[in-house]
């Protein structure tokens, strides 16, 4: 089954909120041999004036991962991950994360395009805060390859 | 890793290196990468699917290698800049071996500076056995916006 052209446009329900916890940012932010105070010490981001440790430029990725495991499952999305290679990643910020915060991501795919071998796909998918303001989207190129024959 | 001290726009020039690294990537750091982001894709830690998917070996994910390029500067931008977007594309594969691993150079050079609107971009080369493994990396930065938030 290729790439079902319809989920241009399809918009996902917001996931369920994901609680951005100090010690995940620490955990994210060591994963990447970060030595930025901001992200490990929350006393240095306090004196920054943020409530609490800042999460690393791709944490997002976390959310963002929730919203393709929803885009996986549509029955008729004919995207099968075994085939899937990340091509392209974006961050466009509002303002950064901050441990604490209370993040939902909505997912809407945004433009598939059929080129040699295989399907583009682009999806954005829009992160809020508990209020409902825009944090950061993350816009994601998948290239989906074609069934082997 | 080398980081310079805290920048002023209107000093930047282009082509400037700002901040510089090597991550010796192995194996263990793959591992704890899909722990912190939930990535458990077995590619990034099985040799026998990697071959069965026909790869070269275990690769490093993508957003490893994107999330050390960009935490090479993160230091630097100190409490005063932040980061607005960052985007790259994968170009390349970082083969992990098990036992040597991979070496992965990291450059962070100034592209442009508007000090007028208080903002520049960072370029980043990213490097493995000679060539580029992200392509177009690019950072995005300007003035903190008010403390309005956290």
């Amino acid at each position: 089954m290729p790439v079902n052209p319809e989920l241009v446009g399809r918009e996902f329900p917001p996931t369920a909120p994901y609680l951005v916890g100090r010690e995940k940012v620490r955990e994210f932010a060591r994963a990447l041999h970060s030595s930025d105070p901001l992200h490990l010490d929350p006393i240095a981001a306090r004196a920054a004036g943020y409530a609490d440790v800042v999460a690393p430029t791709t944490f997002p990725i976390v959310l963002q991962d929730f919203t393709l495991q929803q885009l996986l499952a549509q029955p008729d999305s004919g995207i099968v991950l075994s085939r899937v290679l990340h091509a392209e990643q974006r961050f466009q910020y509002t303002r950064p994360i901050v441990a604490g915060d209370e993040l939902t991501a909505a997912l809407e795919v945004t433009g598939i395009r059929s080129m040699g071998g295989g399907t583009m796909v682009t999806s954005e998918a829009r992160i809020r805060d508990a209020a409902g303001e825009h944090v950061v989207t993350a816009v994601s190129v998948l290239v989906v390859g074609e069934a082997d024959a | 890793m080398s980081t310079a001290s805290t920048p002023a726009l209107s000093a930047l020039q282009p082509g400037d290196v700002v901040a510089q690294r090597t991550i010796e990537l192995s194996r263990e750091m793959l591992v704890r990468y899909a722990g912190a982001s939930g990535d458990f894709n077995p590619i990034h830690y099985r040799d026998d699917v990697a071959a069965q998917m026909g790869l070269p070996g275990v690769l490093a994910h993508g957003m490893l290698t994107m999330g050390l390029a960009v935490e090479t500067v993160s230091a630097w931008l100190g409490p005063e800049l932040q980061i607005r977007e960052y985007g790259t594309r994968f170009t390349r594969p970082v083969v992990v071996d098990p036992v040597t691993g991979a070496s992965v150079e990291i450059v962070a050079k100034v592209g442009a500076v508007d000090v007028d609107a208080g903002t520049a971009r960072i370029d980043l080369t990213v490097s493995y056995e000679g060539r580029t493994v992200l392509g177009k990396a690019q950072v995005q930065v300007g003035a903190r916006a008010p403390r309005s938030h956290g």
